[in-house]
């Protein structure tokens, strides 16, 4: 018995040392990369500006559904071409989602790193903050902040980075206070390394992977609070149009017009999609362990 | 020639809180007490689960502050946790843990490790730094070769020697072992307690060996103390407090240690183990011990040389001051 499953150990092949990411990421990253492409050559490749109109084609429909390559996915109620609206409105919502999105972690990692680090007073208010946050309806806090301060887009992104911030406050913590215990990061405070150099080289490499996971999946939320926001007509202000607000104001031509609503409906998919399973596969090529 | 290392009347209390509603309840942890640690020599300090041991390790190296006593090192007072000039002592006085998984980053090499306190430290040339990694690995007897390899792709026995490597990279005078070997094999045990011995006739390291092996403690120890509910009650020479403990706790403790061929003669303690939350009154030792007096439940011993042979002990019944009573389990 063991002569036979003793070679067969000796035998097993190497670890392949870059293998091709699996097709499923593949697609993800492909299909990421042509969105942020999208977004930055959004002036080069646009048929026409966002606002123009074409009074006579009027929602026309897409190349594939009877239409003309005059418009290839067609124009909405007033002849604006949604090809071109989409272009920008990939633009406008990939800036909004990724800049709320790093704006959440980054506060929420830092205000938990803090809390783990000094405890006592300082832990205590962060965790009132994380306890305030989570239980106040983001929906009411944001139209709040909008109707006092006015919109802006600058104000618009940092709201939203409030969005999940606790989140990632209340995993920096507990993970940090776990492993400041004792572990790895006891051992390295032992051998005398400044906090800075516990947190930013061992502590959140480790919690890394947690982290990642927690931004794909707040992602996708941040992209829909979005298109909500702008549904009520606090978020992105018409002209300007983001994936979300086309959703929005194609809904009433749902039935008449369905390409006005379907090309920024499945461009969230598809992008959520995405980032969801990069995430995923980054928290796995991340960890030596399982590598 | 005063101690390298001197901890004198060390307390350290915890509140623990009991129940939903419950009042916090004081526990003591380490009650009292005092050690020295000289260059070249090790303290092997032993007891069992809970008694303390590793809460004193860690004063002593000063990760935690005292809440009574004090802790002084070469000669000058431990600064406070934290501080600049306490993160530059731990290039002086290093740790070696239980459990080497743990204590290493699973997300770096060795080697990036290894040479960690040297860079803290800003010891040597940057450049030089990887070099002088590979050499503390290889004193510990690791290949050049496994520095690059992840702490989870090496044996346990390799991993600890990682550990040790790191904590002798800056070449300290102190190094405090918790546990080193509980976690490895037997055979395991024994090489990096040989390592131990040598690296310290190397450096000159004083170290302070904390366990509940009490043949490892006797391998590597140059001193011994034995650890009750957060205080010492006996202290000397290995072979005399291993082969003729003079506590009654040491007794039942040495006892305990399986003898080929002997039989009969172990010590079976009474009673539950110590609870620090509840901490008897006189000696923390005389519900479970089998010669306790009156005396030894009103009156705490102190630990002072024992009339005779000079060996510190803390009994009244050892030190003579009453005769032991009879207990019918005696025999």
């Amino acid at each position: 018995m063991s002569d036979m499953t003793l070679p067969a150990i000796a035998e097993a092949p190497p670890r392949a040392k870059r293998a091709l990411p699996p097709p499923m990421v593949m697609f993800g990253l492909v299909w990421l990369t042509l969105m942020l492409l999208t977004a930055v050559l959004a002036d080069v490749i646009s048929p026409y500006a966002y606002t123009a109109l074409d009074l006579r084609n009027r929602l026309s429909p897409p190349a594939f559904m009877g239409g003309t390559w005059l418009h290839p996915l067609g124009t909405d109620e007033l002849g604006r071409d949604v090809l071109a609206r989409l272009i920008y409105s990939i633009r406008m919502s990939l800036l909004i989602a990724f800049g709320a999105t790093i704006i959440g972690a980054l506060i929420g990692t830092t205000l938990g790193f803090l809390a783990a680090h000094f405890r006592g007073f300082v832990e205590q208010v962060v965790l009132a903050l994380v306890d305030f946050s989570a239980s106040l309806p983001f929906l009411i806090l944001a139209l709040a902040v909008l109707a006092f301060f006015g919109n802006s887009m600058v104000l618009f992104i940092c709201l939203l980075g409030l969005h999940a911030w606790e989140r990632y406050a209340r995993i920096a913590r507990g993970l940090a206070i776990s492993a400041g215990s004792q572990g790895y990061a006891a051992a390295v405070r032992q051998l005398g390394a400044s906090p800075w150099r516990i947190y930013g080289r061992h502590v959140l490499p480790n919690i890394a992977s947690t982290l990642i996971v927690s931004m794909t999946l707040a992602f996708p939320e941040i992209i829909l609070l979005e298109s909500g926001l702008s549904f009520l007509g606090l978020g992105v202000q018409p002209p300007a149009t983001s994936l979300g607000s086309m959703v929005g104001y194609g809904r009433e031509y749902l039935t008449r017009a369905p390409w006005i609503l379907l090309s920024p409906a499945l461009t969230i998919v598809l992008t959520t999609l995405s980032v969801s399973l990069i995430g995923d596969w980054l928290r796995d090529r991340l960890d030596p362990t399982l590598r | 020639m005063t101690p390298m290392l001197e901890a004198k009347g060390l307390v350290r209390r915890y509140a623990m809180r009991r129940g939903l509603m419950g009042r916090s309840v004081e526990v003591r942890a380490v009650d009292g007490v005092s050690l020295s640690v000289e260059r070249g020599r090790t303290l092997g300090l032993v007891g069992e689960s809970g008694c303390g041991k590793s809460t004193t390790g860690r004063l002593v190296l000063g990760l935690e502050a005292p809440d009574a006593g004090s802790v002084s090192f070469q000669d000058k007072p431990m600064p406070a946790p934290g501080t600049a000039p306490w993160r530059a002592l731990r290039s002086r006085m290093q740790m070696v843990f239980q459990d080497p998984l743990g204590a290493l980053d699973r997300r770096l090499p060795i080697l990036a490790q290894v040479q960690e306190p040297l860079d803290i430290h800003g010891i040597g040339e940057a450049k030089d730094r990887p070099a002088r990694a590979i050499e503390a690995l290889r004193a510990v007897g690791l290949r050049p070769d496994q520095a690059a390899r992840y702490p989870h792709e090496l044996s346990g026995g390799q991993r600890q020697r990682a550990v040790l490597a790191r904590a002798l990279a800056t070449e300290p005078a102190l190094l405090v072992c918790d546990e080193p070997i509980s976690a490895l094999d037997v055979s395991i045990q024994a090489q990096v307690m040989n390592l131990l011995v040598d690296q310290q006739e190397r450096l000159g390291l004083g170290i302070l060996f904390i366990s509940h092996d009490l043949r490892a403690v006797r391998q590597v120890s140059h001193r011994v103390a034995v650890m009750y509910l957060g205080t010492i009650v006996e202290e000397g020479e290995p072979d005399a407090v291993l082969h003729d403990p003079a506590h009654p706790y040491a007794q039942a403790l040495v006892s305990a240690i399986p003898h080929p061929g002997r039989s009969g003669q172990r010590i079976v303690l009474q009673g539950d183990p110590p609870n620090p939350a509840d901490r008897p009154t006189g000696c923390a030792f005389h519900p479970r011990c089998p010669v306790a007096t009156a005396l030894c439940a009103r009156e705490a011993p102190v630990l002072k040389p024992r009339r005779g042979d000079g060996r510190l002990v803390a009994c009244h019944v050892a030190q003579g001051d009453v005769a032991p009573a009879v207990t019918q389990r005696a025999a």
